[in-house]
Protein backbone atom coordinates (compact mmCIF):
# COMPACT_ATOMS: atom_id res chain seq x y z
CA UNK A 1 0.00 0.00 0.00
CA UNK A 2 1.56 3.30 -0.76
CA UNK A 3 0.93 6.03 1.52
CA UNK A 4 0.32 10.05 0.80
CA UNK A 5 3.24 12.00 0.87
CA UNK A 6 2.88 15.42 3.21
CA UNK A 7 1.48 17.79 -0.50
CA UNK A 8 -1.03 15.36 -0.85
CA UNK A 9 -1.80 15.31 3.04
CA UNK A 10 -1.95 19.44 2.90
CA UNK A 11 -4.14 19.27 -0.37
CA UNK A 12 -6.05 16.70 2.14
CA UNK A 13 -6.74 19.00 5.03
CA UNK A 14 -7.88 22.07 2.49
CA UNK A 15 -10.13 20.02 0.81
CA UNK A 16 -11.72 18.59 3.78
CA UNK A 17 -11.79 22.41 4.80
CA UNK A 18 -13.84 23.58 1.99
CA UNK A 19 -16.20 20.66 2.09
CA UNK A 20 -17.15 21.14 6.12
CA UNK A 21 -16.44 25.55 5.96
CA UNK A 22 -20.50 26.30 5.30
CA UNK A 23 -21.74 23.47 7.32
CA UNK A 24 -19.65 24.64 10.25
CA UNK A 25 -20.26 28.64 9.37
CA UNK A 26 -24.09 27.74 9.70
CA UNK A 27 -24.23 25.93 12.79
CA UNK A 28 -22.19 29.10 14.66
CA UNK A 29 -24.11 31.11 13.52
CA UNK A 30 -27.38 29.80 14.80
CA UNK A 31 -26.42 30.52 17.98
CA UNK A 32 -24.69 33.97 18.10
CA UNK A 33 -26.75 36.10 20.72
CA UNK A 34 -27.56 39.16 18.39
CA UNK A 35 -30.44 40.58 16.16
CA UNK A 36 -28.23 39.81 13.00
CA UNK A 37 -25.71 37.48 11.19
CA UNK A 38 -22.52 37.60 13.22
CA UNK A 39 -20.29 34.93 14.66
CA UNK A 40 -20.74 34.42 18.25
CA UNK A 41 -17.57 36.66 19.67
CA UNK A 42 -18.92 36.79 23.21
CA UNK A 43 -21.01 34.13 24.35
CA UNK A 44 -23.40 31.50 22.58
CA UNK A 45 -27.51 31.80 22.99
CA UNK A 46 -30.34 29.79 21.83
CA UNK A 47 -32.65 32.30 21.21
CA UNK A 48 -32.58 31.87 17.60
CA UNK A 49 -33.99 28.03 17.71
CA UNK A 50 -36.63 29.38 20.16
CA UNK A 51 -37.52 32.09 17.90
CA UNK A 52 -38.30 28.98 15.37
CA UNK A 53 -40.91 27.96 18.24
CA UNK A 54 -42.70 31.40 17.63
CA UNK A 55 -42.54 30.80 13.92
CA UNK A 56 -45.80 28.94 12.97
CA UNK A 57 -44.34 29.06 8.98
CA UNK A 58 -41.56 26.77 9.56
CA UNK A 59 -43.46 24.65 12.19
CA UNK A 60 -46.20 24.12 9.69
CA UNK A 61 -43.49 23.34 6.66
CA UNK A 62 -41.85 21.05 9.10
CA UNK A 63 -44.74 19.06 9.59
CA UNK A 64 -45.10 19.18 6.18
CA UNK A 65 -42.10 18.07 5.01
CA UNK A 66 -42.32 14.87 7.44
CA UNK A 67 -45.68 13.94 6.70
CA UNK A 68 -44.86 14.31 2.64
CA UNK A 69 -41.49 12.55 3.25
CA UNK A 70 -43.12 9.47 4.78
CA UNK A 71 -46.17 9.11 2.63
CA UNK A 72 -44.12 9.70 -0.47
CA UNK A 73 -41.61 6.78 0.84
CA UNK A 74 -43.63 4.66 1.82
CA UNK A 75 -45.41 4.38 -1.86
CA UNK A 76 -42.13 4.42 -3.40
CA UNK A 77 -41.06 1.81 -1.72
CA UNK A 78 -44.08 -0.16 -1.85
CA UNK A 79 -43.69 0.26 -5.57
CA UNK A 80 -39.76 -0.47 -5.76
CA UNK A 81 -40.06 -3.60 -3.92
CA UNK A 82 -41.97 -6.07 -6.31
CA UNK A 83 -40.73 -4.65 -9.71
CA UNK A 84 -36.94 -4.73 -8.13
CA UNK A 85 -37.86 -8.72 -7.66
CA UNK A 86 -39.13 -8.71 -11.10
CA UNK A 87 -36.17 -7.23 -12.85
CA UNK A 88 -33.94 -9.07 -10.17
CA UNK A 89 -35.25 -12.44 -9.94
CA UNK A 90 -36.71 -13.11 -13.64
CA UNK A 91 -35.21 -13.00 -17.26
CA UNK A 92 -38.36 -11.70 -19.48
CA UNK A 93 -38.67 -9.28 -22.64
CA UNK A 94 -38.27 -5.59 -22.05
CA UNK A 95 -36.54 -6.18 -18.55
CA UNK A 96 -33.43 -3.61 -19.00
CA UNK A 97 -35.96 -1.29 -20.56
CA UNK A 98 -38.45 -1.78 -17.56
CA UNK A 99 -34.93 -0.80 -15.46
CA UNK A 100 -33.94 2.41 -17.67
CA UNK A 101 -37.54 3.14 -17.62
CA UNK A 102 -38.00 3.22 -13.45
CA UNK A 103 -34.33 4.80 -13.33
CA UNK A 104 -34.93 7.42 -15.64
CA UNK A 105 -35.82 10.23 -13.43
CA UNK A 106 -32.27 10.29 -12.13
CA UNK A 107 -31.78 11.79 -15.29
CA UNK A 108 -34.59 14.43 -16.06
CA UNK A 109 -33.60 17.92 -14.01
CA UNK A 110 -35.75 18.77 -11.06
CA UNK A 111 -36.44 22.33 -12.59
CA UNK A 112 -38.21 19.91 -15.59
CA UNK A 113 -39.95 18.04 -13.81
CA UNK A 114 -41.03 21.25 -12.07
CA UNK A 115 -42.33 22.56 -15.11
CA UNK A 116 -43.95 19.68 -16.18
CA UNK A 117 -45.91 18.81 -13.14
CA UNK A 118 -47.03 22.45 -12.65
CA UNK A 119 -48.82 22.72 -16.24
CA UNK A 120 -49.76 18.86 -15.56
CA UNK A 121 -51.23 19.57 -12.28
CA UNK A 122 -53.18 22.88 -13.14
CA UNK A 123 -54.56 21.24 -15.78
CA UNK A 124 -56.10 17.90 -14.05
CA UNK A 125 -56.68 20.29 -11.07
CA UNK A 126 -54.82 19.05 -8.30
CA UNK A 127 -52.03 21.96 -8.39
CA UNK A 128 -50.72 23.14 -4.65
CA UNK A 129 -52.43 20.13 -3.35
CA UNK A 130 -50.49 17.70 -1.14
CA UNK A 131 -51.40 14.27 -2.97
CA UNK A 132 -50.30 16.03 -6.08
CA UNK A 133 -46.73 17.09 -3.65
CA UNK A 134 -46.85 13.27 -2.64
CA UNK A 135 -47.11 11.99 -6.63
CA UNK A 136 -44.35 14.20 -7.47
CA UNK A 137 -41.99 12.64 -4.90
CA UNK A 138 -42.84 9.43 -4.77
CA UNK A 139 -41.59 10.03 -9.42
CA UNK A 140 -38.23 11.33 -8.18
CA UNK A 141 -37.50 9.28 -5.10
CA UNK A 142 -38.76 5.83 -6.50
CA UNK A 143 -35.26 5.20 -8.46
CA UNK A 144 -33.71 5.80 -4.96
CA UNK A 145 -35.46 3.42 -3.70
CA UNK A 146 -35.58 0.69 -6.52
CA UNK A 147 -31.65 0.97 -6.92
CA UNK A 148 -30.87 -0.07 -3.07
CA UNK A 149 -33.71 -2.97 -3.19
CA UNK A 150 -32.15 -4.02 -6.57
CA UNK A 151 -28.92 -4.23 -5.15
CA UNK A 152 -29.90 -6.33 -2.22
CA UNK A 153 -32.35 -8.60 -4.37
CA UNK A 154 -29.51 -9.12 -6.92
CA UNK A 155 -27.04 -10.14 -4.15
CA UNK A 156 -29.34 -13.18 -3.09
CA UNK A 157 -28.97 -16.68 -3.74
CA UNK A 158 -32.02 -17.57 -5.79
CA UNK A 159 -31.02 -21.63 -4.32
CA UNK A 160 -32.23 -20.65 -0.62
CA UNK A 161 -36.02 -19.87 -2.04
CA UNK A 162 -36.11 -23.59 -4.21
CA UNK A 163 -34.91 -24.85 -0.86
CA UNK A 164 -37.97 -23.63 0.56
CA UNK A 165 -40.32 -24.72 -2.17
CA UNK A 166 -38.55 -28.26 -2.11
CA UNK A 167 -39.76 -28.19 1.95
CA UNK A 168 -43.14 -27.43 0.78
CA UNK A 169 -43.14 -24.19 1.62
CA UNK A 170 -46.07 -22.01 -0.86
CA UNK A 171 -45.37 -19.36 -2.42
CA UNK A 172 -46.61 -16.61 0.06
CA UNK A 173 -44.37 -18.25 2.68
CA UNK A 174 -41.14 -18.06 0.82
CA UNK A 175 -41.70 -14.35 0.11
CA UNK A 176 -42.55 -13.57 3.74
CA UNK A 177 -40.60 -16.17 5.66
CA UNK A 178 -37.45 -15.96 3.18
CA UNK A 179 -37.45 -13.68 0.23
CA UNK A 180 -38.63 -10.58 2.48
CA UNK A 181 -36.43 -11.14 5.23
CA UNK A 182 -33.12 -11.20 3.33
CA UNK A 183 -33.89 -7.90 1.23
CA UNK A 184 -35.13 -5.85 4.43
CA UNK A 185 -31.65 -3.92 4.82
CA UNK A 186 -32.10 -3.16 0.93
CA UNK A 187 -35.90 -2.21 1.66
CA UNK A 188 -34.99 0.02 4.77
CA UNK A 189 -32.72 1.88 3.23
CA UNK A 190 -33.85 2.40 -0.30
CA UNK A 191 -36.86 3.44 1.83
CA UNK A 192 -34.40 5.78 4.25
CA UNK A 193 -32.99 7.19 1.15
CA UNK A 194 -36.30 8.24 -0.48
CA UNK A 195 -37.84 9.72 2.71
CA UNK A 196 -34.66 11.89 2.82
CA UNK A 197 -34.40 12.60 -0.65
CA UNK A 198 -38.41 13.94 -0.28
CA UNK A 199 -37.39 15.62 2.73
CA UNK A 200 -34.35 17.77 1.01
CA UNK A 201 -36.09 17.80 -2.33
CA UNK A 202 -36.31 22.02 -3.06
CA UNK A 203 -36.09 22.49 -6.75
CA UNK A 204 -39.14 21.03 -8.12
CA UNK A 205 -41.66 21.29 -5.14
CA UNK A 206 -40.81 25.25 -5.38
CA UNK A 207 -43.05 24.98 -8.54
CA UNK A 208 -45.50 22.89 -7.11
CA UNK A 209 -46.29 24.03 -3.27
CA UNK A 210 -48.87 26.40 -2.97
CA UNK A 211 -48.91 28.16 0.60
CA UNK A 212 -50.80 25.96 2.09
CA UNK A 213 -48.86 23.43 1.06
CA UNK A 214 -44.89 25.00 1.78
CA UNK A 215 -42.45 22.59 2.24
CA UNK A 216 -39.20 23.05 4.52
CA UNK A 217 -36.97 23.61 1.85
CA UNK A 218 -39.33 25.78 0.16
CA UNK A 219 -40.01 27.67 2.86
CA UNK A 220 -36.05 28.08 3.83
CA UNK A 221 -35.67 28.99 -0.62
CA UNK A 222 -38.30 31.74 -0.04
CA UNK A 223 -36.95 33.10 3.34
CA UNK A 224 -33.66 33.32 2.34
CA UNK A 225 -34.57 35.39 -1.33
CA UNK A 226 -36.29 37.43 1.37
CA UNK A 227 -33.73 38.26 3.88
CA UNK A 228 -31.07 36.06 5.38
CA UNK A 229 -31.15 35.89 9.31
CA UNK A 230 -29.88 33.64 12.38
CA UNK A 231 -33.58 32.03 12.09
CA UNK A 232 -32.93 30.35 9.06
CA UNK A 233 -29.31 29.69 10.12
CA UNK A 234 -30.96 28.11 13.36
CA UNK A 235 -33.14 25.93 11.30
CA UNK A 236 -30.56 24.84 8.86
CA UNK A 237 -28.53 23.78 12.15
CA UNK A 238 -31.65 21.82 12.56
CA UNK A 239 -31.35 19.90 9.78
CA UNK A 240 -27.80 19.47 9.62
CA UNK A 241 -27.93 17.35 13.57
CA UNK A 242 -31.44 15.59 11.71
CA UNK A 243 -29.31 14.45 8.95
CA UNK A 244 -26.35 13.03 10.86
CA UNK A 245 -28.80 10.82 12.68
CA UNK A 246 -30.56 9.65 10.06
CA UNK A 247 -26.81 9.11 8.56
CA UNK A 248 -25.60 7.01 11.52
CA UNK A 249 -28.78 5.02 11.14
CA UNK A 250 -27.79 4.29 7.53
CA UNK A 251 -24.28 3.37 8.27
CA UNK A 252 -25.71 1.01 10.79
CA UNK A 253 -27.97 -0.63 8.08
CA UNK A 254 -25.90 -0.57 4.99
CA UNK A 255 -22.81 1.38 5.72
CA UNK A 256 -22.87 4.94 3.71
CA UNK A 257 -19.80 3.71 1.99
CA UNK A 258 -22.19 0.91 -0.03
CA UNK A 259 -24.90 3.25 -0.27
CA UNK A 260 -23.05 5.27 -2.15
CA UNK A 261 -20.83 3.91 -4.03
CA UNK A 262 -22.63 0.65 -4.60
CA UNK A 263 -20.27 -1.55 -2.61
CA UNK A 264 -17.92 -2.03 0.30
CA UNK A 265 -19.21 -3.29 3.54
CA UNK A 266 -20.76 -6.85 2.57
CA UNK B 1 -42.92 -22.60 -12.73
CA UNK B 2 -42.93 -22.36 -16.56
CA UNK B 3 -41.29 -19.65 -18.25
CA UNK B 4 -44.72 -18.06 -19.55
CA UNK B 5 -46.08 -17.94 -15.95
CA UNK B 6 -42.51 -16.27 -14.61
CA UNK B 7 -42.91 -14.03 -17.36
CA UNK B 8 -46.17 -12.96 -16.62
CA UNK B 9 -45.46 -12.93 -13.02
CA UNK B 10 -42.28 -10.27 -13.65
CA UNK B 11 -44.89 -8.26 -15.75
CA UNK B 12 -47.72 -8.11 -12.67
CA UNK B 13 -44.62 -6.90 -10.50
CA UNK B 14 -43.62 -4.23 -12.23
CA UNK B 15 -47.09 -3.34 -13.10
CA UNK B 16 -47.53 -0.52 -10.41
CA UNK B 17 -44.58 0.82 -10.68
CA UNK B 18 -44.68 1.52 -14.31
CA UNK B 19 -48.48 2.27 -14.50
CA UNK B 20 -47.43 5.17 -12.03
CA UNK B 21 -45.28 6.35 -13.66
CA UNK B 22 -47.19 6.32 -17.08
CA UNK B 23 -49.39 8.57 -15.62
CA UNK B 24 -47.26 10.88 -13.75
CA UNK B 25 -44.33 10.74 -15.84
CA UNK B 26 -45.00 10.15 -18.99
CA UNK B 27 -48.43 12.31 -19.47
CA UNK B 28 -46.44 15.58 -17.56
CA UNK B 29 -43.29 15.78 -19.88
CA UNK B 30 -45.56 15.52 -22.83
CA UNK B 31 -47.79 17.68 -21.22
CA UNK B 32 -44.83 20.01 -21.16
CA UNK B 33 -43.86 19.82 -24.40
CA UNK B 34 -47.10 20.76 -25.79
CA UNK B 35 -47.71 23.57 -24.47
CA UNK B 36 -44.41 24.62 -25.17
CA UNK B 37 -45.57 24.65 -28.90
CA UNK B 38 -48.30 26.91 -27.97
CA UNK B 39 -48.34 30.58 -27.90
CA UNK B 40 -48.96 33.25 -25.21
CA UNK B 41 -50.91 36.26 -25.26
CA UNK B 42 -50.50 38.75 -22.39
CA UNK B 43 -54.47 39.46 -22.09
CA UNK B 44 -56.24 35.93 -22.70
CA UNK B 45 -53.32 33.40 -21.57
CA UNK B 46 -52.25 30.54 -23.19
CA UNK B 47 -53.80 30.08 -27.12
CA UNK B 48 -54.37 27.16 -29.23
CA UNK B 49 -53.10 26.20 -32.26
CA UNK B 50 -49.17 24.66 -33.12
CA UNK B 51 -46.43 27.54 -33.38
CA UNK B 52 -42.72 27.31 -33.13
CA UNK B 53 -42.61 31.05 -32.11
CA UNK B 54 -41.15 30.29 -28.22
CA UNK B 55 -38.49 28.47 -29.44
CA UNK B 56 -37.61 31.32 -32.16
CA UNK B 57 -38.08 33.76 -29.42
CA UNK B 58 -35.86 32.30 -27.62
CA UNK B 59 -33.09 31.69 -30.18
CA UNK B 60 -33.47 35.03 -31.67
CA UNK B 61 -33.33 37.12 -28.46
CA UNK B 62 -29.65 38.17 -27.04
CA UNK B 63 -30.98 38.13 -23.42
CA UNK B 64 -31.48 34.09 -23.77
CA UNK B 65 -28.22 33.74 -25.65
CA UNK B 66 -26.65 34.93 -22.69
CA UNK B 67 -28.45 33.26 -20.62
CA UNK B 68 -27.28 29.77 -22.26
CA UNK B 69 -23.55 31.15 -22.34
CA UNK B 70 -23.43 31.89 -19.36
CA UNK B 71 -25.13 28.78 -17.64
CA UNK B 72 -22.93 26.48 -20.05
CA UNK B 73 -19.34 28.18 -19.14
CA UNK B 74 -20.54 28.16 -15.35
CA UNK B 75 -21.12 23.95 -16.02
CA UNK B 76 -17.56 23.46 -17.74
CA UNK B 77 -15.57 25.38 -15.46
CA UNK B 78 -17.61 23.45 -12.19
CA UNK B 79 -17.06 20.46 -14.06
CA UNK B 80 -13.56 20.88 -14.50
CA UNK B 81 -13.13 22.10 -10.79
CA UNK B 82 -14.65 19.27 -9.46
CA UNK B 83 -13.26 16.73 -12.04
CA UNK B 84 -9.57 17.74 -11.03
CA UNK B 85 -10.34 18.31 -6.83
CA UNK B 86 -12.87 14.71 -6.79
CA UNK B 87 -10.16 12.91 -8.61
CA UNK B 88 -6.91 14.03 -5.96
CA UNK B 89 -9.36 13.86 -3.03
CA UNK B 90 -10.12 10.31 -3.86
CA UNK B 91 -6.74 9.14 -4.95
CA UNK B 92 -5.92 10.88 -0.99
CA UNK B 93 -8.31 8.75 0.29
CA UNK B 94 -7.76 5.79 -1.34
CA UNK B 95 -4.11 5.97 0.03
CA UNK B 96 -5.67 6.08 3.79
CA UNK B 97 -5.52 4.01 6.41
CA UNK B 98 -8.64 2.94 8.30
CA UNK B 99 -10.36 4.19 10.45
CA UNK B 100 -9.39 7.30 8.83
CA UNK B 101 -10.50 6.24 5.30
CA UNK B 102 -14.03 5.54 6.47
CA UNK B 103 -13.99 8.34 8.90
CA UNK B 104 -13.14 11.14 5.49
CA UNK B 105 -15.27 9.39 3.56
CA UNK B 106 -18.39 10.44 5.23
CA UNK B 107 -16.65 13.64 5.58
CA UNK B 108 -16.68 14.40 1.98
CA UNK B 109 -19.87 12.12 1.03
CA UNK B 110 -22.25 13.00 3.86
CA UNK B 111 -23.10 16.58 2.46
CA UNK B 112 -25.03 14.84 -0.46
CA UNK B 113 -27.58 14.01 2.48
CA UNK B 114 -27.72 17.67 3.88
CA UNK B 115 -30.45 20.06 1.44
CA UNK B 116 -28.66 22.15 -0.92
CA UNK B 117 -30.64 24.98 0.09
CA UNK B 118 -28.79 24.53 3.77
CA UNK B 119 -25.02 24.02 2.40
CA UNK B 120 -26.01 27.01 -0.11
CA UNK B 121 -26.97 28.83 2.41
CA UNK B 122 -23.47 28.57 4.16
CA UNK B 123 -21.66 29.71 1.22
CA UNK B 124 -23.90 32.50 1.47
CA UNK B 125 -22.77 33.39 5.30
CA UNK B 126 -19.47 32.69 4.31
CA UNK B 127 -19.38 35.49 1.23
CA UNK B 128 -21.60 37.86 2.47
CA UNK B 129 -22.64 38.97 5.97
CA UNK B 130 -19.32 37.44 7.70
CA UNK B 131 -17.06 37.52 4.44
CA UNK B 132 -15.43 34.78 6.18
CA UNK B 133 -14.60 33.41 2.69
CA UNK B 134 -12.10 36.87 1.71
CA UNK B 135 -10.78 37.04 5.66
CA UNK B 136 -9.25 33.15 5.30
CA UNK B 137 -8.47 33.53 1.87
CA UNK B 138 -6.37 36.97 2.67
CA UNK B 139 -4.77 35.63 5.80
CA UNK B 140 -3.49 32.77 3.60
CA UNK B 141 -1.94 35.03 1.62
CA UNK B 142 -3.87 33.75 -1.45
CA UNK B 143 -5.41 36.85 -2.80
CA UNK B 144 -4.04 40.52 -2.32
CA UNK B 145 -7.62 42.44 -2.34
CA UNK B 146 -11.05 40.95 -1.42
CA UNK B 147 -13.21 39.11 -4.17
CA UNK B 148 -16.93 40.04 -4.94
CA UNK B 149 -18.34 36.51 -4.85
CA UNK B 150 -21.99 37.37 -3.55
CA UNK B 151 -23.79 37.83 -6.95
CA UNK B 152 -20.64 36.99 -8.84
CA UNK B 153 -20.28 33.86 -11.29
CA UNK B 154 -17.61 33.07 -9.13
CA UNK B 155 -19.61 32.82 -6.14
CA UNK B 156 -21.81 30.71 -8.02
CA UNK B 157 -18.84 28.49 -9.03
CA UNK B 158 -17.50 27.82 -5.72
CA UNK B 159 -20.73 27.10 -4.12
CA UNK B 160 -22.04 24.76 -6.84
CA UNK B 161 -18.27 22.99 -6.97
CA UNK B 162 -18.93 22.05 -3.20
CA UNK B 163 -22.44 20.99 -3.97
CA UNK B 164 -21.11 18.80 -6.41
CA UNK B 165 -17.30 17.44 -5.96
CA UNK B 166 -18.90 14.30 -3.66
CA UNK B 167 -20.64 12.95 -7.01
CA UNK B 168 -17.13 12.65 -9.05
CA UNK B 169 -15.35 11.41 -5.41
CA UNK B 170 -17.82 8.66 -5.39
CA UNK B 171 -17.26 7.68 -9.17
CA UNK B 172 -13.34 7.57 -9.26
CA UNK B 173 -13.20 6.07 -5.72
CA UNK B 174 -15.89 3.15 -7.55
CA UNK B 175 -12.74 2.73 -9.89
CA UNK B 176 -9.96 3.03 -7.45
CA UNK B 177 -11.47 -0.15 -6.00
CA UNK B 178 -10.65 -2.08 -8.66
CA UNK B 179 -7.04 -1.21 -9.42
CA UNK B 180 -4.96 -4.28 -8.56
CA UNK B 181 -2.73 -3.00 -6.25
CA UNK B 182 -0.07 -4.63 -7.51
CA UNK B 183 0.18 -2.13 -10.52
CA UNK B 184 1.25 0.75 -8.71
CA UNK B 185 3.89 -1.51 -6.48
CA UNK B 186 5.54 -2.38 -10.15
CA UNK B 187 5.41 1.01 -11.38
CA UNK B 188 6.92 2.04 -8.28
CA UNK B 189 9.60 -1.40 -8.05
CA UNK B 190 10.71 0.20 -11.82
CA UNK B 191 12.12 3.27 -10.30
CA UNK B 192 8.35 6.07 -10.69
CA UNK B 193 8.54 8.55 -8.51
CA UNK B 194 4.92 9.37 -6.80
CA UNK B 195 3.58 12.25 -9.33
CA UNK B 196 4.48 9.57 -12.15
CA UNK B 197 2.61 6.86 -10.96
CA UNK B 198 -0.25 8.99 -10.49
CA UNK B 199 0.01 11.07 -14.28
CA UNK B 200 1.12 7.29 -15.95
CA UNK B 201 -0.86 4.18 -13.94
CA UNK B 202 -3.57 5.92 -11.58
CA UNK B 203 -5.21 8.69 -13.80
CA UNK B 204 -5.45 6.85 -16.56
CA UNK B 205 -7.26 3.34 -14.96
CA UNK B 206 -9.58 5.73 -12.94
CA UNK B 207 -10.11 7.89 -16.04
CA UNK B 208 -13.95 5.91 -16.64
CA UNK B 209 -14.62 6.97 -13.49
CA UNK B 210 -13.25 10.49 -13.37
CA UNK B 211 -15.34 10.90 -17.30
CA UNK B 212 -18.53 9.46 -16.03
CA UNK B 213 -18.04 11.27 -12.53
CA UNK B 214 -17.52 14.48 -14.47
CA UNK B 215 -20.67 14.15 -17.23
CA UNK B 216 -23.09 13.80 -14.17
CA UNK B 217 -21.67 16.54 -12.50
CA UNK B 218 -21.68 18.39 -15.84
CA UNK B 219 -25.34 18.10 -15.98
CA UNK B 220 -26.16 18.39 -12.56
CA UNK B 221 -24.24 22.24 -12.95
CA UNK B 222 -26.39 22.76 -16.35
CA UNK B 223 -29.53 22.74 -14.66
CA UNK B 224 -28.76 24.07 -10.73
CA UNK B 225 -31.48 25.73 -9.43
CA UNK B 226 -30.89 27.01 -5.85
CA UNK B 227 -27.20 27.61 -5.46
CA UNK B 228 -27.24 29.96 -8.54
CA UNK B 229 -30.70 31.53 -7.38
CA UNK B 230 -29.48 31.92 -4.07
CA UNK B 231 -25.82 32.97 -4.69
CA UNK B 232 -26.34 34.33 -7.96
CA UNK B 233 -29.34 36.80 -6.97
CA UNK B 234 -32.02 37.86 -8.66
CA UNK B 235 -29.67 39.47 -12.23
CA UNK B 236 -27.53 36.89 -12.47
CA UNK B 237 -29.86 34.35 -14.45
CA UNK B 238 -28.89 30.90 -15.49
CA UNK B 239 -31.55 28.97 -17.40
CA UNK B 240 -33.15 27.10 -14.79
CA UNK B 241 -33.63 30.49 -12.89
CA UNK B 242 -34.84 31.87 -16.72
CA UNK B 243 -37.82 29.42 -16.52
CA UNK B 244 -38.73 29.57 -13.08
CA UNK B 245 -38.78 33.53 -13.67
CA UNK B 246 -41.44 32.63 -16.85
CA UNK B 247 -43.47 30.33 -15.08
CA UNK B 248 -44.04 32.43 -11.54
CA UNK B 249 -43.16 36.39 -12.30
CA UNK B 250 -44.20 36.62 -15.83
CA UNK B 251 -46.62 33.66 -16.14
CA UNK B 252 -45.43 33.01 -19.82
CA UNK B 253 -45.86 29.11 -19.52
CA UNK B 254 -44.92 28.32 -22.79
CA UNK B 255 -41.61 30.19 -22.86
CA UNK B 256 -40.92 28.79 -19.65
CA UNK B 257 -41.74 25.33 -20.81
CA UNK B 258 -40.10 25.73 -23.93
CA UNK B 259 -37.09 26.63 -21.81
CA UNK B 260 -37.51 23.45 -20.14
CA UNK B 261 -37.69 21.24 -23.15
CA UNK B 262 -34.31 22.42 -24.43
CA UNK B 263 -32.39 22.11 -21.12
CA UNK B 264 -34.34 18.36 -20.96
CA UNK B 265 -33.16 17.42 -24.81
CA UNK B 266 -29.40 18.94 -24.31
CA UNK B 267 -29.51 17.18 -20.72
CA UNK B 268 -30.52 13.48 -22.23
CA UNK B 269 -28.20 14.23 -25.24
CA UNK B 270 -24.84 15.00 -23.03
CA UNK B 271 -25.57 12.06 -20.95
CA UNK B 272 -26.41 9.29 -23.34
CA UNK B 273 -23.82 10.22 -26.11
CA UNK B 274 -21.05 10.33 -23.02
CA UNK B 275 -22.11 7.07 -21.83
CA UNK B 276 -21.85 6.01 -25.14
CA UNK B 277 -18.25 7.42 -26.04
CA UNK B 278 -17.03 5.93 -22.58
CA UNK B 279 -18.56 2.99 -22.93
CA UNK B 280 -17.00 2.29 -26.12
CA UNK B 281 -13.82 3.85 -25.42
CA UNK B 282 -12.94 2.30 -22.15
CA UNK B 283 -14.73 -1.16 -23.27
CA UNK B 284 -10.95 -2.92 -22.19
CA UNK B 285 -11.41 -1.36 -18.99
CA UNK B 286 -14.76 -2.07 -18.27
CA UNK B 287 -13.99 -6.11 -19.46
CA UNK B 288 -10.98 -6.40 -17.23
CA UNK B 289 -12.66 -5.26 -14.06
CA UNK B 290 -15.15 -7.48 -14.99
CA UNK B 291 -13.34 -10.29 -15.13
Amino acid sequence: MIRNGPLALVFHALFIGFIVAPLAIVCVVAFTPLGYISLPTDGLSLRWFAAILDNPRFISAFWLSLALGLVSSVIATALAVPAALAVARFHFPGRDAVSAFLLSPLMIPHIVLGVAFLRFFSAVNINGTFSGLVMAHVIVILPFALRLVLASATGMDPAVERAAVSLGAGRFTVFRRITLPLILPGIVSGWLLAFITSFDELTMSVFIASPSTTTLPVRMFLHIQDTIDPLVAAVSALMIAGTLLLMGALDRLVGLERLFVGKGKQ
Amino acid sequence: MSSARRRAAAYWLSAPALAVYALFLVVPIASMALISFQNFEFYGGIQPGITLKNYREIFTDSYYWEVFGRTFWIALVVTALCAVLGTFEAIVLHRMANPWKSIFLLVVLGPLLISVVVRTLGWALLFGSTGLANKALLALGLIAEPIAFMYSVTGVVVALTHVLVPFVVISVWASLQRIDPAVERAAVSLGARQPTVVRRVIVPLAMPGILSGSVMVFALAASAFATPAIIGGRRLKVIATAAYDEFLNTLNWPLGASLAVLLLAANVLVLYASNRLIERRYKAVFRESAA
